[in-house]
């Protein structure tokens, strides 16, 4: 499709299920759509559905139009088996360009998701009350509300980053000047004229993905360019959980499969509550909304590019909010991922959310955990992977500059070993050379390797000392980052967006070389 | 090729840390092109002046890939590379500065204690000693008081290292320091000593000249003592 994209990191996937067990979860997803089936509150869903087979009927509900809808599995297999098996998401450099293939395990890592607060950090010196030589640097959190000029201070971030690969944006724009109405566009240009890698979003408001279309279409060069280099492309919740189509979810669906762009469809029950706590029921129903929203974006447009979504989380017992950093998240999560791949389609996944408020150990713990875990399946797609705290309530930088450091390491570790019959001959050759010298030391060796980057170095925000200074390395390192120049797109293209899409606020026109 | 020439091409070769025409270069691009034992070899037979190859292609080159290292541009195997360069290339010199009545800065006797069979450390100093210049006499692993005590004598060595990597074997050491004092060797020697179990404590404790924590501090710790 594409000969130059980025790296990401080819896995040998990690298993948690027999492909019995896939086909167990597979046929009770399909039962479950066929009774009790779905509530859809989507007149234009339902009656495509209903023309292509499914059952349906009117469903006695308040204030509220809705239908109920079984599915025959016949109807569903069809639809999944008409999505690509791979699609590229394009961006503004080449070389930031994703390969997604359902068969392929190439992982990437991006960003995600929308939340409200911008999490600054700055590092305060103490004095000790028993001795007053005695200092230490401790962090200090401000929250701040999300912002489009927060957002392209992310996107600019994001772009520097070398193990991010793609970016969602990750806070929602709050400024005076903000509506639903330009919420879309602000958003999406916040975040282009700031990264040159891929944007994804959602989409606020149905009447905004004109202009957010013609915006990328001036940025790729034209209405074909955008369709080979989808530099934008959307994610769409349709389904509230427990299995209910949401009406104007359902109608964005309509018009990004009609606009040709590339959609994630997206479901993220909650264990406990919205679907089952336990395994098999929690994935046979995220895997049931997940089909439906697959088959309906088919039944608009055959081969439509679409990723199968999954962001299936576990209740926290005490408060019945998200609970991220737990095993259930990953075996739910890792489940997912084998169905997708069974039904080859390139999954959207989810890793490296912090239940922790702010960095620190248990932000680590529980990034780490789930980014290693789901990096291990070979999910094509891992989103929350960067900067998330506080169970995707806000967005801290320093935080996604510590991700950056992990994520580069398990790309690290995971990567293809390096076992190919030269290898083995150079080994060999190597130890005969060594043990006739003197010393029988490996270090000149050691350099070749070295130079080519095969060997990683040591965590890059360790202190020399009997001191753990890791966040104000990483602050410093965050510092010289932001300190760099920001890609903005060039003065014409700006001008030229200015010009034809309304409601963008003026603060955000900048050029090349700002 | 001149003199000059081929002077300022083994210092580059000594940068780059290529020993060989075929070993490749911190640079890329360099496998094949001559390096410090083809050059060597050829300034040898050009007759180019031993002092000058010293001083104009060894030490400086050497100094340079010290400050390469402070800067973090070079790590541990670019340095062990180079000084491996000008080990070879005193090792090549060392009849041709004998007849030119240049000295080396000294003999350096260096063993891994009896008992212990842990060398990484003490090779990495040794070539370390040889690329400054140093004339390294390597006793081995596991060598007794008595061996290092013969080789003192044999080779009227001012300085000798001792490594050890096991807390069983470290206290050798001391028996080294106790019986150079015995036999009345202590006074003509500098005793160093290092390892992981090793500590500037220790060093004081048994007698020992200097407790080194690495190959650069060994350097390091050579200037002070230096007679």
């Amino acid at each position: 499709m594409i000969d130059t994209f980025r790296a990401g990191v080819l896995v040998k996937p990690y298993e948690r299920l027999s492909l019995e067990q896939v086909k167990r979860l597979d046929e009770a997803s399909l039962h479950i759509l066929a009774d009790p089936g779905v509530w859809c509150y989507n007149e234009r869903a339902t009656q495509l559905f209903k023309g292509h087979g499914a059952k349906v009927w009117e469903e006695q509900t308040t204030g509220h139009r809705c239908w109920r809808i079984s599915f025959p599995a016949g109807l569903i297999k069809e639809a999944r088996a008409m999505a690509p098996s791979a699609l590229v998401l394009g961006a503004r450099k080449s070389e930031n360009r994703l390969m997604l293939d359902a068969e392929v395990p190439r992982v990437y890592f991006g960003s995600g998701s929308e939340s409200n607060v911008w999490i600054e950090t700055e590092v305060e010196e103490f004095v000790s009350l028993k001795d007053n030589h005695t200092k230490v640097r401790v962090p200090r959190y401000q929250e701040l509300r999300g912002t489009t000029e927060l957002l392209g201070r992310a996107a600019s971030l994001c772009d520097k980053l070398e193990h991010l690969d793609f970016f969602i944006r990750p806070l929602n724009i709050q400024d005076p000047g903000i509506t639903t109405t330009n919420h879309d566009v602000n958003k999406f240009f916040a975040s282009l004229n700031n990264i040159t890698k891929h944007v994804q979003a959602g989409l606020t408001d149905l009447g905004a993905l004109k202009n957010v279309v013609r915006m990328a279409e001036i940025i790729a060069g034209g209405q074909q360019e955008l369709r080979e280099n989808p530099l934008i492309s959307f994610i769409a919740c349709v389904f509230k959980s427990p299995l209910q189509i949401v009406d104007d979810t359902a109608e964005k669906v309509f018009a990004i499969v009609e606009a040709g762009l590339p959609l994630v469809i997206s479901s993220s029950p909650q264990g406990g509550s919205s679907a089952p706590i336990q395994e098999a029921g929690m994935v046979a129903q995220i895997n049931a909304e997940i089909l439906v929203g697959i088959t309906l974006t088919q039944l608009i447009k055959a081969g439509a590019p679409v990723l199968y979504g999954s962001v299936p989380v576990r209740a926290r017992l005490d408060d019945l909010h998200d609970l991220y950093g737990c095993p259930e998240f990953n075996q739910y999560n890792i489940d997912c991922v084998q169905l997708a791949r069974y039904y080859k389609i390139p999954c959207y996944s989810t890793a490296g959310v912090g239940d922790a408020k702010v960095p620190g150990m248990q932000a680590l713990f529980e990034k780490l955990f789930t980014h290693l875990y789901m990096a291990m399946t070979g999910a094509q797609y891992i989103h929350y992977a960067f900067g998330l705290l506080d169970r995707t309530n806000s967005f801290c930088p320093l935080q996604a500059v510590l991700d950056n450091e992990q994520i580069g390491k398990i790309k690290h570790c995971l990567g293809e070993p390096k076992v190919r019959a030269d290898d083995v001959e150079d080994a060999l050759q190597m130890v005969k050379k060594v043990m006739a010298s003197g010393h029988r030391l490996f270090t000149r060796h050691t350099r070749k390797a070295m130079h080519r980057g095969e060997i990683s170095s040591p965590y890059q925000f360790e202190a020399k000392g009997m001191e753990d200074k890791v966040i104000e390395n990483a602050l410093n390192y965050l510092t010289q980052l932001e300190a760099q120049a920001t890609p903005h797109l060039d003065q014409p293209t700006v001008e030229t967006i200015f010009d034809e899409i309304p409601g963008l606020l003026p603060n955000l026109k900048k050029f090349k070389g700002d | 090729m001149s003199s000059q020439e081929l002077i300022e091409k083994i210092a580059f070769n000594v940068i780059q840390g290529r020993l060989e025409a075929g070993d490749e270069g911190f640079d890329p691009g360099l496998e094949g092109q001559p390096a410090v034992t083809e050059l060597m070899q050829e300034a040898l037979e050009q007759g180019v002046d031993p002092k000058d190859i010293v001083l104009g292609a060894l030490t400086r080159s050497m100094e340079i890939v010290g400050e390469k290292f402070e800067r973090n541009e070079y790590l541990i195997p670019d340095m062990l590379a180079s000084a491996e360069c000008v080990g070879l290339a005193m090792e090549m010199l060392a009849p041709h500065l004998i007849k030119a009545g240049i000295k080396s800065k000294g003999k350096f006797i260096i063993a891994t204690v009896a008992g212990d069979l842990h060398d990484i450390g003490k090779n990495i100093v040794a070539i370390m000693l040889k690329g400054a210049a140093y004339e390294v006499i390597d006793l081995g692993t596991d060598v007794s008081v008595e061996r290092i005590l013969e080789a003192v004598r044999e080779h009227q060595a001012p300085y000798v290292g001792l490594s050890a990597l096991l807390t069983t074997t470290m206290r050798v050491m001391g028996d080294v320091v106790q019986r150079l004092e015995d036999e009345g060797l202590r006074q003509q020697v500098k005793v160093l000593i290092g390892g992981a179990p090793t500590s500037a404590e220790f060093a004081q404790q048994i007698g020992a000249d200097a407790y080194c924590k690495d190959a650069f501090q060994a350097l390091d710790k050579l200037k002070t003592l230096e007679t």
